[in-house]
């Protein structure tokens, strides 16, 4: 009969801000952004990104439900019964967008009438989905809640850069700050100006095809500066 | 592994339950809110058609400003042959319910802007954009015939095309100051005109290059809903010359 010692298993306590939870916040920044690398997420993207304000206060809304859809799909990930699992993520993230909106519409009724139909739409937006499927269901709670407010932020990140880009060549204002235009009421009036009277404000970055441009170029110059991202494709 | 029909069946049932009891409760919580903060935006948005008058920007107004200048609204409610409509807030009329009724069944609702002694009337038009629904405020000045400015919202017009109806300001300045009835007294309304509008002309202003079908609805918007007023304008101003003359 061989004695063998069997060692008692150690539960390693996992850190609330490890290394491998800093890398679930900061590797969507850049390494595996859910819009450039990813390519999810993308309709919104393109969609509400013409003013600066209510891109931010999409991403704001997204960080919030990947986070807590991943968070609560996390927590329940073993009694969720296989046969209904898409279902109940939906239900779960349909929820949360609902809270959102309804919280929207009380603070800044303002802001809401201009995000309208967009804030809905995040139910539908790829990235709350696939890091449910790809991350929640198979981690514990913690790491499923950082990796969602990673996620968001990184989608966070671009619509901010596309939406800088896009207001302020398409209105000449960012945030609603008029930098440059012909009345008297911007920064820099073109009217009046020497060096900018050339400029017009460019109607192409108003429409949607334009964000698809920006993020284009986004994806170029990442992966030209990024050397993990070149063979990728 | 896979769950039995009676365990998804509970789950189910569980979930459902939660997450409906949830929302109702969320959204019963909060609708007094949200009833304030919609009545506040469609005040804010009919003020808009008197930014030139009041020298203001109804879009940068603080909640309390709005309700002080309504302060000096009057509301009332019109049917099609221009009768007063007891009991209702003009602030309370649904346009997109009222579309759906026949014209004999419709309450117009009109807004009285009493600033520094002068007297503006507030309509309120509804037509047909490019994708969806547009609508709008036209202000008349106290002589029922000189726009003393133009206010438009729309559902789902382009952004920087149909939508500029709402918000290119310079674009509305054009209608202060324009006329609803032409030379010889006809009613011809203020039409959008493509290529541009003679700056003499006191019945058109310029269209918006590339928005073609909504200014086109605009202007039908402008001059089949100012026309839903008409009686209502009449009797008023038939009124007036019978109590102006002394």
């Amino acid at each position: 009969m061989a004695e063998t010692a069997v060692k008692p298993q150690v539960e390693e306590k996992e850190p609330l801000f490890g290394k491998k939870e800093k890398f679930l916040i900061t590797d969507p920044l850049n390494d595996n952004n859910p819009i450039t690398v990813q390519v999810l997420g993308i309709c919104s993207a393109l969609a509400v990104t013409t003013l600066v304000v209510p891109s931010f206060v999409m991403a704001i809304a997204v960080v919030f439900v990947t986070a807590f859809a991943n968070l609560i799909v996390s927590l329940l990930r073993n009694s969720i019964p296989t046969q209904i699992r898409m279902i109940v993520q939906l239900v779960v993230i349909a929820t949360l967008v609902t809270v959102v909106e309804l919280t929207l519409k009380a603070l800044s009724f303002e802001v809401y009438k201009q995000l309208s139909v967009f804030i809905g739409l995040i139910i539908t937006n790829c990235i709350v989905m696939g890091r449910l499927e790809a991350f929640a269901m198979a981690n514990k709670p913690w790491r499923s809640f950082i990796d969602g407010i990673g996620n968001g932020l990184g989608y966070g990140l671009i619509l901010l850069i596309v939406a800088a880009a896009r207001e302020l060549f398409g209105k000449g204002s960012f945030a609603g700050i008029q930098i440059i235009g012909n009345t008297d009421a911007y920064f820099i009036n073109t009217t009046d100006s020497v060096m900018f009277g050339w400029y017009a404000n460019n109607n192409l970055m108003v429409l949607p095809a334009a964000a698809m441009f920006v993020v284009g170029i986004l994806i170029w110059i990442q992966r030209s500066y990024n050397t993990k991202l070149v063979d990728i494709s | 592994m896979q769950h039995s029909t009676s365990q998804v069946v509970m789950f189910t049932v569980g979930m459902t339950s939660i997450v409906a009891l949830l929302l109702a409760g969320m959204f019963t919580f909060l609708k007094p809110v949200h009833d304030t903060n919609e009545a506040l935006y469609n005040k804010k948005q009919i003020l808009g058609a008197l930014n030139a008058p009041l020298e203001i920007t109804a879009d940068n107004l603080t909640d309390e400003e709005v309700g002080q200048y309504f302060e000096n609204v009057e509301q009332l409610v019109v049917n099609s042959k221009g009768e007063l409509i007891e009991g209702v807030k003009a602030e309370d009329v649904n346009m997109e319910k009222e579309e759906k009724k026949a014209v004999e069944d419709r309450q117009f609702p009109v807004f009285i802007m009493n600033n520094k002694g002068e007297k503006y009337y507030i309509l309120t038009v509804r037509g047909n954009g490019l994708w969806d629904k547009i609508w709008g405020w036209v202000a008349l000045e106290s002589d029922l015939n000189t726009v003393a400015g133009a206010a438009f919202g729309h559902k789902a017009e382009t952004p920087g095309l149909g939508a500029e109806i709402k918000d290119n300001a310079g674009w509305k300045a054009q209608f202060v100051g324009e006329q609803i009835y032409d030379k010889s007294g006809e009613y011809v309304s203020v039409d959008i005109v493509k290529g541009g509008a003679d700056p003499m002309n006191k019945n058109g202003v310029d269209a918006i290059s590339g928005a073609t079908v909504t200014c086109v609805g605009a202007a039908e918007m402008i001059h089949n809903g100012i026309a839903l007023y008409l009686p209502y304008l009449n009797s008023i101003s038939d009124s007036d010359t019978k109590t102006g003359q002394k």
